[in-house]
């Protein structure tokens, strides 16, 4: 399981980064970029995404 | 072709950056703030508010091109709807136009000297003979940038002080999720006043706030615990759907943003490293605002990293002082504050209520400007709290 960032929910404004606690994500301007090998599906960006735009993908 | 190392490189073009830039440039370092965004001051992840108390602090002009409207004081609402007003005859603050803010501090900032460059993403930062070298994606390609320090003002999402081995990361607990929509179009509202809304079905372990803009425009937002099964969003959208005068109102801005609101770095500071603003959690544990507080911390990032440049040590020997200094200056008043948002966080509805049908104007005025001598506060308290003994256990617990 990783997580999934839904680009047309996503407002860009980098709450997931901020509680990522193994620095995951990375904010590029208009882009999220998960890095999957670091990932730990802890699901806080989850948690904190002011719109929903973050999900754990299950088929992983 | 000589290589440029730059005395400081600044991550992040927003209040905290471009404050720490001028208090270099001033001071005649070599100073360059790199930005990932393509526009200064854009999107904002802020409500605007700034009290005439940080215009002051920070030596800030009241400069109507971007204080645009003159704020008198606040309205609270309990969740049952009753208001307590807090009005004030003089301006307590304004609300700012952000963007434009952000624009004439960066043009003082490299009037003074500093260099601005947007559209670099900072992807790797490494120490190397005592020197920082940062990897950035700019323009398609990588290019490679040299300092002898770095403070780091990127925001919740910072990333370059974790790359130095500085830990930033936000606990969820102590993270707020926020949303908001610039709205037009609507009313029912005094303009002079920000209006906050409480209550556990509006929003849980925060409010909803108007911040008026003139014209009837505000921005009209919802800050809410992180750890919540549903979204800002929801919480926001649900609220503005209850309000008639607002609920047909357009929207012409939507920003969305985390809130570090309670975790406090005991330690900004490393080798070769400061950070400041959202980047170093520095915000206000109760209403979440951090405009005034990232530009102080960003002014006083700016004076210790300017002492390194000076004794040509960038080492925690110079640098280490900072985290004390800004504890001493803020930090620890916020960290008071922490206690009362604990305490703000057990009130149920019906505290809420009661607190607000109980309290008189002019009870409220002195509390808002926080003129209530102490002998008023205490019994204040003891006669509010004498008929609810649940809040005087909570209050027991805290102080």
């Amino acid at each position: 399981m990783v997580v999934k960032n839904n680009s047309n929910k996503c407002l860009y404004c980098g709450a997931c980064v901020g509680v990522c606690p193994v620095s995951a994500l990375m904010l590029k301007d208009v882009k999220l970029v998960v890095d999957e090998s670091k990932c730990i599906s802890c699901g806080a960006c989850v948690k904190i995404c002011p719109v929903g735009a973050m999900s754990l993908d299950k088929k992983k | 072709m000589v290589e440029t190392v730059y005395d400081v490189i600044i991550a992040g073009a927003g209040p905290a950056g471009l404050y720490a830039g001028l208090e270099l440039a001033k001071g005649k370092a070599s100073v360059l703030i790199l930005d990932r965004k393509q526009e200064i001051g854009c999107p904002k992840r802020c409500a605007e508010g700034l009290s005439l108390r940080w215009f002051n602090i920070l030596g800030l002009k009241v400069d109507p091109a971007y204080a645009i409207q003159p704020i008198h004081g606040a309205a609270l609402y309990s969740p049952d709807g009753k208001q307590v007003m807090m009005k004030n005859k003089e301006p307590q603050g304004y609300i700012l136009e952000r963007k434009i803010m952000e624009k004439h501090l960066a043009i003082d900032a490299v009037k003074k000297g500093a260099k601005i460059l947007l559209k670099h993403q900072i992807i790797s930062a490494e120490r190397k003979n005592g020197v920082v070298e940062l990897k950035v994606e700019v323009d398609g390609g990588i290019q490679t940038f040299k300092s002898k320090m770095i403070i780091a003002c990127d925001g919740i999402d910072s990333l370059v002080a974790r790359m130095l081995g500085l830990n930033t990361k936000n606990n969820l607990n102590d993270t707020d999720s926020g949303y908001q929509y610039e709205m037009t179009g609507i009313s029912g509202y005094d303009e002079n006043l920000l209006h906050l809304y409480f209550g556990t079905d509006i929003a849980p372990r925060g409010y909803v706030w108007i911040f008026p803009k003139r014209d009837g425009t505000a921005n009209v937002g919802i800050g809410i615990g992180a750890y919540e099964e549903k979204t800002a969003k929801y919480y926001l959208d649900k609220w503005i759907q209850s309000q008639p005068k607002l609920r047909n109102g357009s929207i012409i801005e939507v920003n969305a943003g985390g809130i570090p609101v309670g975790g406090f770095l005991e330690t900004m500071a490393a080798d070769n490293l400061l950070v400041a603003g959202d980047a170093g959690h520095m915000v206000d544990p109760i209403h979440g605002g951090g405009i005034g507080i990232a530009m102080e911390g960003g002014r006083l990032a700016g004076a210790v990293a300017l002492r390194a440049v000076k004794a040509n040590d960038f080492t925690m020997k110079t640098l280490a002082p900072y985290s004390k200094e800004w504890f001493t200056l803020r930090g620890d008043e916020l960290k008071r504050r922490l206690k009362s948002r604990h305490l703000l966080e057990q009130l149920s509805n019906d505290d809420f209520n009661y607190l607000a049908h109980s309290i008189s104007m002019d009870e409220a005025l002195k509390i808002g400007n926080g003129t209530l001598s102490k002998t008023e506060k205490a019994i204040l308290f003891t006669k509010k709290l004498i008929q609810r003994p649940k809040l005087v256990k909570i209050m027991m617990k805290f102080f």
